[in-house]
């Protein structure tokens, strides 16, 4: 009997040694990673980080003489601008350069504080449910039912045109968003008998919160932190367009959009050129996003 | 088993409700038994009768904020559990009394590996270095028969199968050697073959540690094979109890016997098994008197005026009914 016993692993399959050594490394998988997209971050990265060490020019120096030069391979522009220069003779490229930092720092501080906070609420609403639950999400619903832009607007104007501004400002605005997410993903895991079980193994609350529930809804929450990365890049040129963003001699690309509206039939790259950073590097985030978020999960992982 | 091993796990009287906003749900209503050293007690009935409440109310874990103990004593070695501090549960859980749910497929973390979960069990029972809670973890996976338990250290729970799976919680469950474990339904979900390797396992460990166990099933046929007492429960109530064969051979609540009458068998070959008319009542507005009266087919005017007593009708063996006549406990 003990015998036959002993040999109950048979059922499952070829020898589990084998069959484990077979397949794939779990974390090895870099295949399928979307290189232009990646290659596009780190660039921004790259860019953002050297600013003084690549751009050709002072992104803030005017040159009257050269206004409005057309981007180098146009009829009348010249590699000493390569993409141009605008009305007050400033360098494109070098203000393209510059303004990737703005838009990746306010990106990063934005992110983190908001969806930190947003993390936890997320968590807490979730797990503890009942009133607690309650409460935050309809504070949750009063803040998402703010217009984005709008309230972004009023917190600029009301706190003062800056870096910092903005990036309260969309923190404001974000973390409702990733508090929603996490709470729904929590619900969901909540309920799986290994939490019960962590309570049937003398877990406490706080524990089971930060050792079972977080890594559950850590794929969700870097998968959220990839797409707004766009999102929060969208809103910081929004408000510079508008005019509530970055103060002027600073460059940003939404306010580089918007000065060279009223120059677009004649300078087109004025508007175009800081324009198409914003979609390739918005688009490149996103689809990192959507590649991140079958690589995390650990079911999709080995298809 | 011997009726002189000493008491692991007695519970008096416990009654333990949820406030719902539907009204007070009583899921376990006056629910006495009592659990002896090395040995299974079987506790069976329908979906919904409380057997499930009954265990998560052993260990204080009823769900939050709706459930609650109302009345009753749950002596653990002695010790009310009913009366203790949250912390002092805490501790109590997975050191000497730990459970067994269901369903293998989300009993474990799917984002660590079977080796983490293991390590992370032990690191609350032991004050081990990393090292040595490994090693534990590993000795742990060899006890319930996971073949190479090197490699399915570093495994997945969706690499593994629910039968696997479902040995890997039951090596947790045990991992910090508990006096008594609740098994509900541990084998639901899982495959005839490997049921009868995963019971047979319990078996072995049982007698390896000589725990308690409160086996939670609506199988009659794992019953025969596990258990040796049986406690019938009927919509909230233990409607009766007693040794395993002689409840089988002669039962004696009109519950059991209707129970035991749908059970399939292999002798006879029957058009249409027996069924149970009716539905059990709902456990938010239950009748005054027997819980079983509006489906039993001995019903009386008397049974439904009045909840009957529980009275011995053999050795060690109890039912709740009008039409039982006592016999002295002859012992």
């Amino acid at each position: 009997m003990a015998r036959v016993e002993e040999r109950i692993d048979v059922g499952f399959g070829p020898s589990p040694a084998a069959e484990l050594s077979a397949r794939p490394r779990p974390r090895g998988d870099l295949a399928r990673l979307p290189w232009a997209s990646f290659f596009i971050i780190v660039v921004l990265v790259l860019v953002a980080v050297l600013a003084p060490l690549i751009a050709p020019h002072s992104p803030t120096e005017q040159s009257l003489p050269d206004k409005l030069r057309p981007p180098a391979w146009q009829e009348g522009g010249s590699t000493k601008h390569l993409l141009g220069t605008d009305v007050l003779g400033r360098d494109v490229l070098s203000r393209i350069i510059y303004g990737a930092r703005v838009s990746l720092i306010v990106a990063a501080a934005a992110l983190l504080a908001g969806g930190g906070v947003g993390l936890m609420v997320g968590i807490v609403s979730g797990y503890l449910g009942g009133r607690v639950d309650s409460f935050l999400m309809r504070v949750v619903d009063a803040t998402l039912t703010f217009p984005t832009i709008l309230i972004a607007l009023l917190l600029a104007v009301s706190l003062g045109q800056g870096l910092q501004t903005i990036a309260i400002a969309i923190t404001v605005l974000i973390w409702a968003r990733f508090a929603r997410v996490v709470r729904g993903e929590v619900l969901a895991v909540k309920t799986r008998d290994f939490v019960a079980l962590a309570r049937v193994h003398g877990c406490s609350h706080l524990r089971i919160m930060a050792i079972h529930i977080v890594p559950n809804v850590l794929n969700t929450f870097m998968v959220l932190l990839t797409l707004h990365i766009g999102f929060v890049i969208i809103v910081e040129a929004s408000l510079s367009f508008l005019g509530a963003g970055i103060p002027p001699p600073t460059p940003s690309w939404g306010q580089m959009v918007a000065d060279g509206r009223s120059h677009i039939a004649s300078a087109w790259w004025l508007s175009v050129v800081p324009g198409g950073a914003i979609v390739l590097v918005v688009l490149a985030f996103n689809l990192f996003g959507d590649w991140l978020r079958d690589w995390l999960d650990p079911r999709l992982r080995q298809v | 088993m011997n009726a002189a091993a000493p008491v692991v796990l007695e519970v008096k009287d416990l009654h333990a409700y949820l406030y719902t906003r539907w009204g007070v749900v009583r899921a376990v209503d006056g629910v006495s038994f009592v659990l002896r050293e090395g040995e299974t007690l079987g506790l069976v009935g329908e979906s919904g009768c409380g057997k499930t409440m009954t265990g998560l109310s052993v260990l204080r874990l009823l769900p939050e904020p709706a459930g609650r103990i109302v009345r009753g004593q749950v002596l653990l070695q002695g010790e009310d559990l009913v009366t203790k501090s949250e912390a002092e549960m805490r501790r109590v859980r997975g050191r000497r009394i730990s459970m067994i749910l269901q369903d293998p497929q989300t009993s474990l973390n799917p984002v660590f590996t079977i080796g983490d979960q293991l390590v992370e069990a032990l690191r609350m029972l032991y004050a081990d270095a990393a090292p040595a809670l490994s090693h534990r973890a590993e000795e742990a996976l060899r006890s319930v028969k996971v073949a190479a338990p090197e490699q399915r250290m570093r495994a997945y729970p969706h690499q593994m199968s629910g039968g696997m799976k479902q040995r890997v919680v039951g090596a947790i469950a045990v991992a910090g050697e508990p006096r008594v474990l609740i098994a509900d339904e541990p084998t639901t979900a899982l495959d005839v073959t490997i049921q009868l390797q995963y019971l047979t396992l319990l078996k072995e460990i049982q007698a390896r540690t000589r725990l308690a166990m409160l086996f939670i099933t609506h199988d009659f046929g794992i019953v025969a094979r596990m258990c040796d007492r049986v406690a019938v429960m009927y919509a909230g109530r233990i409607v009766e109890s007693g040794p395993t064969r002689a409840l089988f051979r002669a039962p004696r609540h009109p519950y059991t016997e209707a129970l035991m009458a749908s059970v399939p068998r292999m002798e006879a070959s029957v058009e249409r098994l027996p069924s149970i008319e009716g539905q059990p009542p709902p456990l938010h507005d239950l009748p005054v008197g027997c819980r079983f009266a509006p489906r039993c087919r001995y019903v009386e005017d008397r049974c439904r005026r009045e909840y009957p007593p529980t009275l011995p009708v053999g050795p060690a063996h109890e039912a709740a009914c009008w039409r039982v006549e006592p016999s002295p406990p002859s012992r």
